[in-house]
C-alpha cells in the first residue's frame, strides 16, 4: 500500500547541487542555513580527533550534536555509548568533545541519559537538555532494553544512533542492524548462503514509533541539511525523541573514503534506508526519492557485498535485497505521484548494461 | 522518632530524611518494600525535589543512578541478590566514576537454584567492585547506616553499599529511632559533587586510560578506600554526637575482653546473625568460657588494623559467615588471614544460613563445644546423608537429573516460592 505524505522538511527544494543533492545553503534565507556555515557555531567535536578517514560517524554525530547544541542555546550534555564515537574522540587526556559528556558502559546509554534527564528535572533545570548517542551495537542490540525504557516513560532525551550496521570498534562484527547478505568478520563471506543471513530485520526507527514517543526520524550523511533540521525539530519537543542516522563506515562497509557521502545517498535513494519523520506513531514525511537506483548501485560501492557480484552474480540474493527497497518505497511512498519503480529500475539496469558494468 | 517499625519502611524513611533528589527501583524481595515505601512517600510529596523513577531493570537502575550523580543530584537505590548481579557492570562503573551514589543491598542467596532467602552471596560478590560496604547488625543500625553513608560517600567521592539482611531485617518489625529530616539537614551537608556535568563548564566524563595512567588510577580508588578507614570512625562519632546513639564503626568488639583477660575464642561475624551469636556467646560466658565477638561492619575497606588488633592475643578465631568462595572456602576468612599474618592464631571457617538456613543458637552452642576439632571449613548443620546421596548417584555415572531437584525428591519436599 501506498502512503503519500507531506514532504520532508526541503523537499520541495529542487534547487540542489549536481550531483551531491545537498542544499545550496547559500540559496535559503539565513534562519534555515546550515548550523555548520554558522562561524559561530559551537564545533562540539573538534578535529584532531583519531576517526579514519572518510567516517560517516564522525561527520554525522558532529552535524547532529552541533545543531542540538544550538538548538539547546548551548545548555547541552551528552551520554555517549561506548563504541567507535567515543573512542576516537576521548583518548585520555585528550578529548574532542566541546560540551559537557559523560561516558559510562556500553549497553546503558539511554539510560544514564535518563538518570541525568532525571538529575535536572529534579534540580528545577529544565534549560539544560539532554543528549543520549550511541552506534547501531550499542543502541538496537545491548543498550535496546535501555532505550525502549526511556521511550516508555517517555524521559525527557533525544537519543541518536549512529548506524554503521555494525560492531565498529571492535573490528567489524555483525549486529542486529547489519543488512543481510553483508560479509562482517562474524558472517563471512564464505560458506553456503555467504555474509549475514536473511532475517526477520529490526527496524529500531519503527519500533521506536511504536511506543509512540513525540517524535522518530531518520536521516543519513548523504542530507546534513536534513539531518541538522530534523535534529533542530526533535529539540522543539520535551520527552522521549529518537533519531536514526545511517552514517557509512569505509573501514566495514569497504567503501572508499571519498565515497561516504554517494554510499549514503545510494542507499536512500534505492529505498534501501528509507527517510522519514513521526510524531506520536504516525509518519508526518518522507523525503521522496529523487532520482531512483537500483540496490546494486548501492551494493558495488561496498566490499562487504562484493560476494553478490563475484565470482558471479548472485541474482537471487540481489532479488531480494531489490524486494527489501520496493518494500520500503512501497510503504513509505517514497516515489512521490510521479515516480514509477519498475520502469526507473530497468532503465537503470539497461544503463548498467549498457556500461558493461560488472 | 522511636517507632515499631519495619525495617524496610525504616530504612525508607532515613533515606527519604536525606533528600535524595533521584530515586530509582526495580522490584526484587527482599528489598522491595523500601522502594515501595519511597515511591509512596515520593507521590505524597514527603521527599521535596525527588524524581523517582520506575526502570525497566537493575541494570538501568545503576545506570539511571549513575547519570543522576552525575549531573550532580543524590541518587538512591535498592537492589538483591539477581538483581545486583544483573547491575555489575554498571556497579564498578560507578565507582570507577567516583560517584557518591547510596544503594541498599537487602541480602540475598543467589541462584540457580533460585532462592529468595538470606545469606551474603550477593553483596560479597561485590567485595572487589570499588563500593564501600557496610553491614548492619539490627534495624537501627541499617536505618542510620544510610545517613552515614551520604556523608562517607559524598565526602570520599565513592559509593556507598549498606547491606542489611534481607527478610531477617528488612520484614523485621522493632523499634527504631528513625532519623529525621531536620536532624539529617544539620548534620548532611548538601551533596558537592567533585566533578559534575555542567553545560556552563564542560568536561569530558569517563575518557578511555591506558596502560600509561590505569594503574595510578586504580591505585587511587584503594588509596581512597584507605582513606575511608581514618573517615568512617570520625563520621560515626559525629553520628553519635549529633543524634544521641552509637553507630558503631569499622568493627563492633563484644567481651573480647573481661576481667584484663583477651577471650580465648573470638567469634567473628557480619550482619543480623552477631545478634544470635551474642546469645550464645552470653550464655558461655556464664558457663565460665573465655568467648567473646567481633562484628565487622566496614568489610569494604577492610579494618586490617582494628580487627587485628581486635584480634591479637586470643588463641582461636572461628568466622561464621553466611557466603563462601565456591573452591577454597570462606570470603570473610580469607581476608582475616591477611589481617592475622604471623600471629599464632587457630582460624576456623564455618559456613552458616546459606539461602535462609536458621542459624540456631543450639547449632552454634553444638558448634562451639567442638573448639578443639574443628575442620578448618565446615557448613553448619549440613545434611550429609543427603549430600552423600547424591554424591553417589553422580558416581554412578549417566543421566542423573538435576542436582537440587534430585536433592528436593529425597526430602519429599517440593516447594514453590515466589521470587
Ligand atoms: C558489555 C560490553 N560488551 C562488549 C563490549 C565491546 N565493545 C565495545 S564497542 C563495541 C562495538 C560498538 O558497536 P556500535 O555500538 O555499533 O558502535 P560503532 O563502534 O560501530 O560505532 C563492542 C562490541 C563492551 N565494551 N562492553
Ligand atoms: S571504523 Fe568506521 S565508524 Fe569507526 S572510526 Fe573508522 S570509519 Fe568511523
Ligand atoms: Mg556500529
Amino acid at each position: 500500500m501506498t502512503q503519500t505524505h507531506e514532504s520532508a522538511a526541503h523537499d520541495h527544494l529542487k534547487f540542489y547541487q549536481v550531483g551531491s543533492f545537498a542544499i545550496g545553503n547559500r540559496l535559503l534565507p539565513l534562519e534555515v542555513r546550515s548550523v555548520q556555515a554558522d562561524p559561530e557555531r559551537n564545533n562540539a567535536i573538534t578535529s584532531g580527533h583519531r576517526a579514519c578517514q572518510g567516517c560517516g560517524e564522525a561527520l554525522g554525530a558532529r552535524y547532529a550534536v552541533d545543531a542540538a547544541f544550538r538548538a539547546a542555546q548551548g545548555k547541552l550534555v551528552a551520554v555517549n555509548a561506548t563504541g567507535c564515537l567515543e573512542v576516537f574522540s576521548t583518548p585520555y587526556p585528550e578529548t574532542s568533545w566541546r560540551i559537557a559528556w559523560l561516558h559510562s558502559l556500553f549497553g546503558n546509554a539511554p539510560a544514564v541519559a535518563s538518570g541525568v534527564a532525571a538529575a535536572y528535572k529534579a534540580m528545577g533545570r529544565d534549560d539544560i537538555r539532554v543528549l543520549g548517542q550511541g552506534g547501531d551495537g550499542g543502541t538496537v542490540d545491548i543498550g535496546f532494553g535501555a532505550l525502549s525504557g526511556m521511550f516508555e516513560r517517555n524521559d525527557d532525551v533525544l537519543y541518536v544512533c549512529y548506524d554503521n550496521e555494525g560492531y565498529m570498534n571492535t573490528g567489524v562484527q555483525r549486529s542486529g542492524a547489519t543488512p543481510p547478505a553483508a560479509r562482517t568478520m562474524t558472517t563471512q563471506a564464505v560458506g553456503e548462503a555467504p555474509g549475514n543471513p536473511f532475517g526477520m530485520g529490526k527496524d529500531v526507527p519503527r519500533i521506536a514509533m511504536a511506543h509512540e514517543i513525540p517524535y522518530v526520524a531518520t536521516a543519513t550523511v548523504a542530507d546534513l541539511h536534513d539531518l541538522e533540521a530534523k535534529v533542530t525539530r526533535a529539540m522543539e519537543f520535551r520527552g522521549a525523541r529518537y533519531i536514526h542516522v545511517l552514517v557509512p563506515c569505509p573501514l566495514g562497509w569497504g567503501s572508499s573514503s571519498h565515497d561516504t557521502i554517494k554510499v549514503a545517498r545510494a542507499a536512500t535513494q534505492s529505498g534501501l534506508f528509507p527517510v522519514f519523520e513521526a510524531e506520536r506513531g504516525d509518519v508526518t514525511a518522507v523525503s521522496r526519492i529523487r532520482k531512483r537506483v537500483p540496490v546494486e548501485d548501492y551494493l558495488r560501492l561496498q566490499k562487504r557485498f562484493a560476494h553478490l557480484f563475484t565470482p558471479e552474480r548472485d541474482e537471487e540474493v540481489l532479488a531480494k535485497l531489490q524486494a527489501r527497497a520496493d518494500r520500503n518505497i512501497a510503504r513509505y511512498g517514497l516515489l512521490g505521484p510521479d515516480g514509477d519503480i519498475e520502469e526507473g529500475i530497468a532503465a537503470r539496469r539497461d544503463e548498467l548494461e549498457g556500461e558493461g558494468a560488472q | 522518632m522511636r517507632q515499631q517499625i519495619e525495617g524496610s519502611q525504616a530504612v525508607a524513611q532515613a533515606v527519604a530524611a536525606c533528600r535524595p533528589q533521584v530515586i530509582c527501583a526495580y522490584p526484587i524481595s527482599p528489598q522491595t518494600h523500601i522502594v515501595e515505601t519511597l515511591s509512596r512517600l515520593t507521590k505524597a510529596g514527603e521527599v521535596p525535589g525527588c524524581e523517582f523513577m520506575n526502570v525497566e531493570s537493575e541494570f538501568a537502575a545503576m545506570s539511571v543512578a549513575i547519570g543522576a550523580s552525575a549531573a550532580g543530584a543524590r541518587a538512591y537505590t535498592a537492589t538483591a541478590s539477581q538483581g545486583l548481579l544483573f547491575m555489575v557492570e554498571a556497579v564498578y562503573n560507578a565507582s570507577g566514576l567516583g560517584l557518591p551514589i547510596v544503594m541498599t543491598v537487602a541480602n540475598r542467596a543467589i541462584g540457580a537454584p533460585i532462592n529468595i532467602w538470606n545469606d551474603h552471596s550477593d553483596a560479597m560478590s561485590q567485595r572487589d567492585s570499588g563500593w564501600l560496604q557496610l553491614y548492619a547488625e539490627t534495624n537501627q543500625e541499617a536505618a542510620d547506616l544510610h545517613v552515614i553513608a551520604y556523608r562517607l560517600a559524598e565526602e570520599l567521592s565513592l559509593p556507598v553499599m549498606v547491606c542489611m539482611d534481607g527478610f531477617i531485617l528488612t520484614h523485621a518489625v522493632e523499634e527504631v529511632d528513625v532519623p529525621e529530616r531536620d536532624q539529617v539537614d544539620a548534620w548532611l551537608p548538601p551533596y558537592a559533587p567533585r566533578q559534575v556535568l555542567d553545560p556552563d563548564d564542560a568536561a569530558s566524563i569517563g575518557a578511555m586510560v591506558g596502560p600509561e595512567a590505569f594503574t595510578e588510577v586504580r591505585y587511587l580508588a584503594h588509596a581512597r578506600q584507605m582513606q575511608a578507614l581514618e573517615l568512617i570512625p570520625q563520621v560515626c562519632d559525629s553520628f553519635q554526637q549529633h543524634f544521641g546513639r552509637e553507630a558503631g564503626g569499622l568493627v563492633r568488639p563484644y567481651r573480647i575482653d573481661e576481667d584484663g583477660q583477651r577471650a580465648e575464642t573470638v567469634v567473628v561475624a557480619l550482619g543480623s546473625v552477631l545478634g544470635t551469636i551474642k546469645d550464645v556467646v552470653d550464655a558461655r560466658r556464664e558457663q565460665g568460657e573465655s568467648i567473646g565477638v567481633l562484628g565487622i561492619q566496614s568489610f569494604r575497606p577492610f579494618p586490617m588494623e582494628a580487627v587485628r588488633s581486635a584480634l591479637d592475643g586470643v588463641r582461636r578465631v572461628i568466622v561464621v559467615e553466611k557466603a563462601f568462595s565456591v573452591g577454597i572456602g570462606g570470603i570473610v576468612a580469607s581476608n582475616l588471614r591477611m589481617a592475622l599474618d604471623h600471629l599464632d592464631i587457630e582460624l576456623r571457617t564455618v559456613v552458616a544460613g546459606l539461602g535462609g538456613r536458621p542459624i540456631t543458637t543450639r547449632s552454634l552452642h553444638a558448634l562451639f563445644d567442638r573448639r578443639d576439632s574443628l575442620e578448618p571449613l565446615e557448613f553448619l548443620d549440613l545434611d550429609r546423608e543427603l549430600v552423600d546421596r547424591e554424591l553417589e548417584r553422580h558416581a554412578a555415572g549417566g543421566r542423573t537429573g538435576g542436582a537440587a531437584e534430585n536433592l528436593l525428591k529425597d526430602l519429599g519436599s517440593v516447594r514453590s516460592t515466589p521470587h
